[in-house]
């Protein structure tokens, strides 16, 4: 392990998986400098923050994309072969859960719209399954990158804000789409500008209320994800520094929580894009 | 924790998936199950049309039931009446045969009373006429005293 410090073995362990894009002329970690502007991966924390935003998390889009695909190939298996006669396990389990997001779908999402119960359902499995990510030890994954010659490595998307963020971004573009598509333009701007208070000289004021909670709604998800999953995450960071023997005392009841955790944050996220969905889809 | 191009990966990422679930998952699980919905529903009822037609079979084979069993009882009914009119009629039958054989008996046994009382009467004529006769010694003139000896004969 390349930490020796406890500090620096929480460093390591929140630090992604780097490659990005080093300006011309920089001087890397070991004292070499960059000629010209080269695409590599990062081998410091400083490093992938100089970086700066062309630099994308390996880590963190393989597993998520790992996670997608595992859901979309589990539930694709069970559609492929879906039978009206008595289901076996699998897809009596697949349909547990497209029933449970129906559900959920049919309470809080007052419009018509055939997209909103899968997007919900595409959101809840896939971030239920990133964040069960948490629950394989904290060691593993890092130790077996390392041997593969990868410095850092993090396994939980939901831990990276870009991930989380980069899901609610898609939410928020979908709630923009929508409002403009139902209300039309004009409709959508009195919206913004005639409520709460409906007053022509209360505009500016409605209008900046309007917008903050309009851009807050996107934030509220995925800092509420990333929050609980980051300081999770931190936990059994902090659990891994105690002796071994100390350990498991406190790392399975914690485990054991954040079977609830896990569930219960795709859960919340699922659930808020639906109502914030439904909001955009009501014309007043 | 860096904020980086991985936002806007995770973004199309997420925008693909959402795309396949919604074009390629979604759609046969949700008509399995409606349709599986569909099947159950259908079944229930056709149960629930079995079990009132069951009813009703039971309803009409009870009646049909009864109706026989009214149907035979009117014909044991009919076939004791019929039968007791039948007795009764061989009985008076029987009686007015006996009563005419013993009518006949009664007439026979007069007509031989009678007979046999002329044949006595017509014998103890003779008889006194021979008495008489040995009495007087003398040849009594049947034909003179027939007429006498008739009205004895009558007195016997």
């Amino acid at each position: 392990m390349a930490a020796d410090t406890p500090v620096e073995y929480i460093k390591h362990h929140l630090q992604n998986l780097t490659y990005g894009k080093l300006p011309e002329g920089y001087e890397r970690a070991d004292g070499t400098v960059v000629e010209e502007a080269t695409w590599t991966m990062a081998r410091t924390g400083q490093e992938a923050m100089d970086m700066g935003f062309m630099a994308i998390h390996v880590d963190t889009m393989g597993w998520s994309i790992a996670m997608g695909l595992l859901f979309l190939g589990l539930f694709r298996l069970v559609a492929k072969k879906a039978t009206t006669d008595t289901p076996s396990g699998l897809q009596n389990f697949v349909e547990m859960t497209v029933e449970f997001i129906q559900n959920i779908v049919r309470d809080v999402f007052h419009g018509k719209n055939p997209i909103i119960a899968p997007l919900a359902l595409t959101m809840f499995v896939w971030i239920f399954l990133m964040n069960s990510l948490k629950l394989i030890p904290v060691d593993y994954i890092p130790s077996i990158a390392h041997a593969l010659g990868l410095e850092y490595f993090k396994i939980v998307p939901t831990t990276d804000p870009n991930g989380t963020f980069g899901i609610a971004i898609g939410v928020f573009l979908l709630i923009l789409f929508y409002s403009f598509k139902v209300k039309g333009p004009g409709g959508f701007a009195k919206e913004l500008s005639f409520t709460p208070f409906n007053h022509w000289s209360l505009v500016p004021f409605n209008l900046v209320l309007e917008l903050l909670a309009l851009i807050i709604k996107p934030i509220s998800l995925a800092l509420r994800l990333f929050g609980n999953m980051y300081a999770g995450e931190v936990v059994f960071i902090l659990i891994a520094l105690l002796p071994l023997w100390i350990q498991w005392t406190l790392n399975v009841p914690w485990a054991i929580f954040h079977i609830l955790v896990v569930t219960l944050q795709a859960f919340i996220f699922t659930t808020l894009a639906v109502v914030y969905l439904s909001a955009a889809h009501e014309d007043h | 924790m860096n904020i980086n191009l991985t936002l806007i990966g995770q973004t199309i990422a997420f925008a693909i998936f959402v795309w396949f679930c919604v074009k390629y998952v979604w759609p046969p699980i949700t008509e399995a199950m409606s349709a599986r919905q569909k099947k159950i529903a259908d079944g229930l009822s056709a149960a629930d049309r079995a079990s009132l037609d069951l009813e009703l079979a039971q309803e009409k084979a009870s009646k049909e039931l009864q109706k026989a069993k009214e149907e035979s009882a009117a014909l044991i009914d009919q076939a004791n009446k019929r039968a007791a009119q039948i007795v009764e009629a061989s009985k008076d039958d029987a009686r007015k045969e006996g009563e005419k054989l013993i009518e006949q008996a009664r007439a026979e046994i007069q007509q031989e009373r009678v007979q046999a009382r002329d044949a006595l009467r017509a014998e103890v004529a003779a008889i006194a006429i021979a008495g008489a006769e040995k009495i007087l010694e003398t040849s009594v003139d049947a034909k003179a005293h027939s007429e006498m000896l008739d009205k004895l004969a009558a007195e016997l």
